[in-house]
């Protein structure tokens, strides 16, 4: 079982500040010193004090509460997005890879060309006419990387499938059933979740991406992204306010790449069996 | 050259028009997938039904999406790449000066990012398992993980703020110095080469070693050759490919950095010209340089296709 | 100092030779293993001493250690190892450099693997020759040529000029030989030259080898796992196990007169006692004039087979890799539907495709695989995988099925306490026990063995056959068993089928088969087949008819 003082100090760090984000974002009311659009400040941009850590924003606004309500809107269309695109992916990569023939082939050539298009500027494409709300966003972010889920979980289930393990199983008779869910499903789970992780990553760098160009949360509701976006004018007269919901991004996004890549070690040294 | 070669080359890049043509018509339905009215979206539950047929004629949404297609990609073809619905400017025009900045920033980030990642990958690959190499890939990890503005502004705060040696908007025009132009263009340059380093670097570092481990090295040590001998007579022909492979894959994903960091530094690049015509709902102009982005990134990647073709001996020099 | 003298015609003495290496167990802390304990050796000028071992005996480290070489984290923590009268562990990097390559050369198993794609032949042949200063370009060149010449390569005026992937496997490792003669050095290390080629293409390299030896007079470590093969080449051999020295002596000694019993058991692994059994009446599987091709391919791989087994027997198929003999099994089993022809199995015509079989015919034709450990599911227990067949096809679950499980487990030789392991946790031979398990679960008439002890050390693949004979004579299974190996073939089988190219070549009961007269193939196979007879080599070359496909 799982024993935490073995868990090595990089993953430990990954795990506790990972988690950190998580309570933040779920007991946002609870915590946050004062609401989301409250104005608290006649001037914008109030440097560090007692009374607000992380000084105001740009319309002179609590800048902790602010990150902290932007936590959940940040995490929830990213958990979101992930989602949809590791179920679409993964249900379309492993019935691909199982039933093969031309739904495989429709399917690839499909993905093949999705994909040779950068994914930010297929976004922005589709985004230029579609309405700026949260289900659109999470929608064409969840669609775009399904992409990404589906050629791994393919690939996973392909070389799973041409294993004699498999073949056995079909020898004797077994069902699709059977061979999906007992034959290839346990050892292509490691590759998938940790994976998961990445794409969660990837979930949040692009949303932010989008908020930060404006194209992604709507004012006044921010994610971190779009809290870039409103501070950023701060910079060129040294007010670093912007650097904190940036900075709050590369800390989500690295303690989440140090829980993935333990997971993904811990995984990949068992040949299988325990673990 | 021999003729296997030369029809590989000719099938890959036979295969890029194709898929070229095959995104275009993608590009297309991509800004036709709305289920209502695109005129209606784009001018919002306010318009008059005078201004929402205005635009419909001005779209030519009167007219079945196939035949709207062609006469777009007709115009593609030809140069004529449309007019901008926002300010009525011909779009090819606008674009020229915008692509070449655009193009200038990108070739002066690579031309920083590609021997420097190489030459990082090659000290992590011969100190493998070393703290420069822990240390390297360390930097990597928290690099990739840093969104393109973080790297930005923190660039932006330290060298244009706290510093001044360099502006914080890059502001380029027609007629520049070459010296004022590429202090310019420091900052964003830098962002990108900092936003693609790591990856390039990660990347050729996995395709080294991979060459590396393979027998013939061995075989080459146990003739006696020198650590170096052994890297460049024997290792280095054979990683040409991948080597080539990840940079062009780098470079595809710079074309994507661009439209970030123009942003950031407000630099007059395609990527800011797309971002602000996404943002006015300008779907001709978001048609035409989403098409040039993917046609760059799609060329990209036939080069790499193409260079690992030429590079491999079984195809050189066939049976 | 005195004693780092060598005696003159001393070219090798290894002395006391410790190697380790660290191995990272996944969840636990980096751990130092010994490979090699205090092995010595010595080798005289021009002679060839042949290590043998199973894997993990440490014989290609010792091999290496010969060039101051370790592979990944594989260290030299203790011993001398003294080469023309100097220890060359004391040399340092740059006195490994200059020994290597001139000195000593190295002959690897794979040369598919060891040449370098980008480059000619005759460039990687005479670079080491031109690094040390042996020699000028012209002289490696014509030095080299030579050799090939020797090596009985064809067209050893352009050979060179090729690249690595346009020669053949067999081609390959001569010309790798010929590398590690061009640079004139006192000693070549052979690791496993041959293991990687087919039978009947074996025999000429390993010839080639033998005379380039005889007439260069350099000396040769000659390792491999095959007793028989290092037999035609060494004037000693040394016996390892598990790192440690088991018994050393002249190659008569070791092959007529062993002392050890471990080195007794490896020169009487072939020898089992199996009664050939006169065929039946009514054969339990008829292959039936079966045709069979991968895709649309017009290259037929199965051209009109026919063969027979009867109930409790074995049929051997024999022949080299690409003879169609694994085809055979997938279209048997309906993995691969023929083109024309019928498999009637137990009086009935089966399926062409496998879904068109019922569950009954598919229970009573069991598959057996070669790779033990792909052939399972890494995320089953034993248990599980021993258990599926008895609720699959009868029904039986509960603690019914735990009992048919451990009476199984016991038919197998394993106990009880492996029911709950997983594949990872087993030995290999332990492995492929299991699957013998799963097969047998389903009590069918007919098991397919595909190369199922080829993956196996000798010792390994000697149980597994005894078991598989054992099972047969107690449960009445019938095999279909596939190898290249002609000496398990011998041990085993009721009729040979051999095949050559897609067809049967010839067939019969094992007392015919084996007995002449012989069509060439046959010849060619039968005579490849290295036994433990010191001249067999060169009979075996005097006495063919035929030349082997790798050439």
């Amino acid at each position: 079982m799982l024993n935490i003082a073995r868990i090595p100090l990089p993953a430990l760090i990954g795990i506790v500040l990972t988690s950190l984000f998580v309570l933040a974002a779920i007991f946002a009311p609870w915590i946050a010193p004062h609401g989301n659009a409250e104005i608290v400040s006649d001037v914008p941009w109030e440097p560090m004090s007692s009374a607000h850590w992380l000084g105001t924003d740009n319309l002179g606004r609590d800048l902790l509460s602010r990150m902290i309500y932007g936590a959940r809107i940040t995490l929830f269309i990213a958990v979101l997005a992930t989602a949809l695109s590791f179920s679409l992916g993964a249900i379309l990569g492993f019935s691909a890879a199982v039933f093969g023939g031309w739904y495989d082939t429709i399917l690839s050539r499909l993905i093949d060309l999705l994909m040779s298009i950068p994914t930010l500027i297929m976004a922005l494409v589709v985004l230029s006419v579609l309405p700026s709300n949260v289900v659109t966003l999470i929608l064409v972010m969840g669609v775009l990387d399904s992409t990404r889920v589906y050629r791994l979980s393919r690939a996973v289930a392909v070389d799973i499938n041409v294993m004699d393990y498999v073949e056995a199983a079909k020898l004797r008779g077994e069902g699709s059933a059977w061979i999906i869910f007992r034959e290839i499903l346990p050892n292509a789970l490691s590759p998938l979740v940790s994976e998961l992780g990445l794409r969660f990553i990837y979930a949040v760098l692009f949303l932010s991406t989008l908020s930060f160009l404006g194209l992604g949360v709507q004012p006044p509701d921010a994610d971190w992204g779009g809290m870039v976006k409103e501070n950023k004018d701060g910079i060129v007269f040294g007010i670093a306010a912007a650097l904190i919901p940036a900075a709050a991004i590369a800390a989500l996004a690295i303690s989440v790449n140090l829980v993935a890549d333990w997971v993904l070690n811990r995984t990949a040294s068992l040949k299988g069996g325990r673990g | 050259m021999s003729s296997p070669i030369v029809k590989l080359v000719a099938q890959r890049v036979a295969l890029g028009i194709l898929l070229l043509l095959a995104v275009s018509v993608l590009i297309f339905a991509g800004t036709q997938i709305l289920p209502g009215d695109v005129a209606q979206a784009i001018l919002g539950q306010s318009a008059t039904p005078e201004s929402l047929a205005n635009l419909r004629e001005q779209l030519g949404l009167n007219q079945p999406a196939y035949l709207r297609y062609f006469h777009w990609l007709g115009g593609v073809l030809t140069g004529d790449l449309g007019t901008a619905m926002s300010s009525g400017q011909d779009i090819a025009t606008s674009i020229k000066d915008r692509l070449w900045n655009t193009l200038f920033l990108a070739f002066w980030a690579a031309i920083v990012a590609v021997p420097l990642a190489i030459i990082l990958g090659l000290i992590a690959v011969r100190y493998r398992n070393g703290w420069v190499d822990k240390l390297i890939s360390g930097v990597a990890l928290a690099s990739t993980s840093f969104p393109e503005f973080f790297i930005g502004y923190v660039l932006v705060f330290y060298f244009a703020v706290q510093h001044q040696w360099f502006p914080a908007i890059s502001t380029v025009y027609e007629g520049m110095p070459f010296g004022e132009r590429m202090q310019a263009i420091a900052l964003p340059a830098a962002a990108l080469t900092l936003v693609v380093l790591a990856h390039m670097m990660r990347m050729t570092r996995a395709a080294i070693l991979n060459v590396m481990q393979s027998a013939y090295v061995e075989t080459a040590e146990l003739k006696g050759l020198s650590a170096f001998a052994v890297i460049r007579k024997h290792a280095f022909p054979n990683a040409i490919a991948p080597i080539i492979n990840v940079v062009m894959l780098n470079l595809a994903y710079l074309v994507v950095g661009v439209v970030v960091v123009e942003v950031i530094f407000v630099y007059p690049g395609m990527g800011q010209y797309l971002v602000d015509h996404v943002t006015k709902r300008d779907v001709p102009v978001v048609q035409a340089v989403g098409l040039i982005f993917a046609a760059v990134y799609i060329s990209l990647n036939i080069i790499a296709d193409i260079a690992a073709i030429v590079a491999n001996p079984r195809l050189r020099h066939p049976k | 100092m005195a004693d780092t003298k060598a005696k003159p015609g001393m070219l090798l003495d290894i002395r006391n030779l410790r190697i380790e290496a660290t191995v990272y167990p996944p969840g636990e802390q980096p751990k130092t293993i010994t490979l090699v304990h205090d092995v010595s050796l010595t080798l005289e000028k021009g002679k060839v001493l042949g290590l043998i071992g199973e894997s993990g005996a440490g014989k290609s480290t010792i091999g290496l250690s010969s060039m101051g070489y370790g592979r990944g984290g594989v260290r030299i923590t203790g011993g001398e190892v003294i080469l023309n009268g100097r220890d060359i562990l004391k040399g340092g990097k740059e006195g490994f450099r200059r020994l290597r390559g001139r000195e000593v050369c190295y002959v690897a198993q794979s040369a598919a693997a060891a040449f370098n794609p980008a480059h000619r032949l005759m460039d990687q042949v005479v670079e080491a020759a031109l690094l040390h200063g042996t020699a000028t370009r012209a002289e490696a060149e014509k030095r080299a040529v030579a050799l090939f010449k020797k090596l009985s390569l064809p067209n050893p005026e352009t050979i060179g000029e090729r690249f690595p992937h346009q020669v053949s496997g067999g081609q390959l490792q001569r010309v790798m030989t010929a590398m590690a003669l061009c640079s004139e050095p006192d000693l070549i290390v052979f690791d496993e030259p041959t293991t990687a080629l087919d039978v009947t293409t074996q025999i000429d390299v390993l010839a080639a080898i033998k005379d380039a030896i005889r007439d260069t007079h350099v000396a040769a470590l000659y390792i491999t796992h095959d007793l028989a093969v290092v037999a035609q080449v060494s004037d000693e051999i040394m016996v390892l196990r598990h790192g440690r020295l088991v018994e050393w002596g002249g190659t008569r000694q070791i092959i007529k007169e062993p002392r050890q019993e471990y080195t007794n058991a490896l020169v009487s692994v072939h020898e089992i006692a199996h009664q050939e059994q006169t065929p039946g009446t009514t054969p339990v599987l008829s292959v039936k004039n079966v045709t069979a091709a991968y895709g649309r391919s017009h290259i037929k791989v199965l051209k009109n087979v026919s063969v027979d087994i009867f109930p409790g027997q074995t049929l051997a198929v024999v022949g080299e890799s690409g003879s169609g003999k694994s085809t055979l099994a997938r279209a048997i089993t309906g993995l691969l539907p023929p083109e024309q022809g019928s498999v009637v199995f137990d009086g009935r015509t089966l399926g062409n495709k496998l879904v068109d079989r019922p569950k009954e015919d598919l229970r009573q034709l069991q598959m057996i695989y070669q790779m033990a450990d792909v052939a399972m599911n890494p995320r089953q227990t034993v248990g599980t995988i021993i258990g599926r067949p008895l609720e699959f096809y009868f029904g039986i679950r509960g603690s019914e099925r735990d009992r048919r499980v451990a009476e199984l487990l016991d038919k197998i030789e394993m106990g009880k306490g492996f029911v709950d392991r997983y594949p990872a946790e087993l030995s290999g031979g332990q492995k492929q026990r299991v699957c013998i398990a799963r097969s047998l679960a389903a009590k069918p008439k007919l098991i397919i063995c595909d190369e199922v002890t080829s993956a196996l050390d000798p010792l390994v693949a000697h149980g597994i056959l005894e078991l598989l004979l054992g099972l047969q004579k107690e449960e009445g299974v019938a095999y279909l068993f596939i190898t290249h190996d002609l000496a398990t073939v011998k041990s085993i089988a009721d009729s040979i089928a051999v095949m050559y190219r897609g067809e049967v070549v010839r067939y019969g009961a094992k007392s015919k088969v084996l007995a002449p007269p012989f069509d060439a193939y046959t010849d060619l196979l039968l005579s490849s087949v290295p036994e433990m007879e010191i001249g067999w080599l060169e009979k075996a070359i005097a006495g063919r008819r035929m030349a082997s496909a790798g050439n």
